[in-house]
């Protein structure tokens, strides 16, 4: 823990974990969407779902769909922003197996029709964790640049993935390989310590066997 | 952080002749890769939104469950405009208030600094503000006294909890006496020593304390906790100040806290299973709390 994880951080009240830990999973799960949120149906569970209301669980995961931060002072008003900004939402609770008790499911659709299914838990200090995207096992914190592709389980797509980011002089800090059955859907995550370039991330999203390449780098 | 008792950052005060908050600054320059500028200028902008934080204080204000606010303005009052002199004098009842005011901001949802936890946030402005606007109009010396806070929540960070989930208030309002104690006495012209020993007598003397929100949010008794953790920071750094010291050495209390944490039952860790929560006022208060959450 560094200094100012101590003091710090300044966030809007009243839980670091409730609160400021759900504005970042809505802002997460918003840029993994990449697209501008249209829709979002939010599913809560344990604690989130018990005490979400009280601690502003609700008002704070709109607020980082619409792209707010957890310090920002426009939090407690994200409902009214929402509705002005043509976002439909709904709330409701579910209990989920296995999940850690400040969970949230958040099922989104974009502008351009993109949609996305999210569940992130808020582990403490404001910090957060990604447990799945479309309903595959992942495990990740978006703290640094992470690189996500969707792709066909079959030979060679981990090979056109490192090759491209060693040429690119990207080094990766962690990789993840999951896939729901073999040869079937699979996702690699991939947190690196240099940021991807974006014609990088094009090229791959043309590749063969590659269904869908998302990139996040969320500089604090 | 590089250190992780309170007797390696005093050995390193005595042999490099440094202050307190001097080996926390260069090792949080160390460990982030900044410069003392950046690192001071981090301290500040923390620093401002904290002051900021005190003076745009709301009395009208009411948490979305309706159970806190308005206190923090009812004690400014008293301490004001009360025709007798209050027992505890009015820079006291002003932390008291700055304590309850920050701790109400919190729960409706304004902008704080969580120091080290939300919960606690009251804790170390209502110290400091009143300090700042009423005995020492210097900013230098403030941010000296911040870092001297945040090297002793480091500390008991690494070696214990900071978290009521964790390890029950304790760890919360516990650790931020603790790093208001310190900081005051850093103020007051206290040595490294005594910063350590108000540090140590602090979290004693709250040693045990349970998390046992009502309805499981940070309100109640979270924003009067703060008041304790206030009061007992400032009668720790006059103790210290005195040169009583702590039987128990500083390091030895904060394993104390973590022994004490481990073995706290876990509805007494933030669950609002016991204490206060389980009364039968608070489970009413949680009953009518989950019924108005079916309006989504």
């Amino acid at each position: 823990m560094n200094l100012f994880d101590i003091l710090g951080p300044v966030m809007v009240g009243p839980s670091s974990s409730h609160t400021a830990g759900a504005v970042r999973i809505g802002y997460i799960s918003g840029k993994l969407l990449q697209d501008h949120v249209v829709k979002a149906e939010i599913l809560l569970h344990g604690s989130f779902a018990t005490t979400g209301v009280g601690h502003g669980t609700d008002k704070a995961l709109i607020a980082g769909l619409l792209g707010m931060r957890p310090d920002d002072i426009r939090i407690p008003t994200s409902f009214e922003l929402a509705k002005k900004n043509g976002m439909e939402f709904s709330f409701s609770t579910v209990t989920l197996k296995d999940a850690h008790p400040n969970t949230a499911v958040l099922r989104l659709t974009g502008e351009h029709g993109r949609k996305i299914e999210v569940q992130a838990a808020s582990i403490g200090g404001g910090r957060i964790l990604i447990a799945k995207l479309d309903g595959i096992d992942v495990n990740f914190s978006a703290e640094k640049p992470t690189l996500i592709v969707h792709n066909v389980d079959q030979p060679g797509h981990v090979a056109q993935v490192t090759t491209m980011l060693a040429e690119k002089q990207v080094n990766i800090a962690t990789l993840q390989l999951y896939r729901d059955k073999r040869g079937g859907y699979a996702v690699m995550v991939i947190e690196t310590d240099q940021e991807v370039p974006e014609e990088s991330v094009t090229w791959l999203e043309q590749l063969d066997g590659i269904i869908k390449v998302t990139y996040i780098n969320v500089e604090e | 952080m590089s250190y992780q008792s309170f007797e390696q950052v005093l050995q390193k005060c005595h042999t490099e002749e440094k202050e307190f908050w001097q080996v926390i600054m260069e090792d949080d320059m160390a460990e982030r890769n900044v410069s003392l500028q950046e690192s001071m200028e981090h301290m500040r902008a923390t620093w401002d939104a904290m002051l900021l934080a005190a003076v745009t204080y709301e009395g009208d204000l009411k948490s979305s469950s309706g159970l806190v606010g308005g206190d923090g303005r009812r004690m400014e009052e008293y301490a004001h405009n009360t025709c007798e002199e209050s027992l505890c004098g009015e820079y006291m009842d002003d932390c008291i208030a700055g304590a309850l005011q920050m701790g109400e901001s919190n729960a409706c949802m304004k902008r704080i600094v969580a120091a080290p936890t939300a919960g606690a946030c009251g804790v170390l402005p209502a110290v400091l503000v009143p300090f700042f606007q009423k005995r020492c109009r210097n900013t230098d010396k403030i941010l000296k006294a911040m870092y001297v806070a945040a090297g002793i929540g480091q500390i008991i960070a690494t070696r214990s909890f900071i978290s009521g989930a964790a390890g029950g208030c304790q760890a919360e309002i516990g650790s931020a006496s603790s790093m208001a104690a310190g900081a005051l006495t850093y103020l007051q012209g206290g040595n490294c020593e005594q910063i350590a020993t108000a540090a140590a007598m602090a979290m004693k003397n709250l040693l045990g304390l349970v998390c046992d929100p009502v309805a499981g949010l940070v309100e109640v008794p979270c924003v009067k906790r703060n008041v304790i953790g206030t009061v007992n920071a400032m009668a720790c750094a006059d103790m210290a100040m005195a040169g009583i010291v702590s039987r128990i050495p500083p390091d030895q209390v904060m394993d104390a806290m973590k022994e004490v944490g481990d073995k706290m039952d876990a509805s007494l860790r933030e669950t609002a299973l016991g204490g206060l929560a389980r009364t039968e006022e608070g489970v009413k208060i949680a009953e009518k709390m989950h019924a108005s959450q079916e309006n989504w």
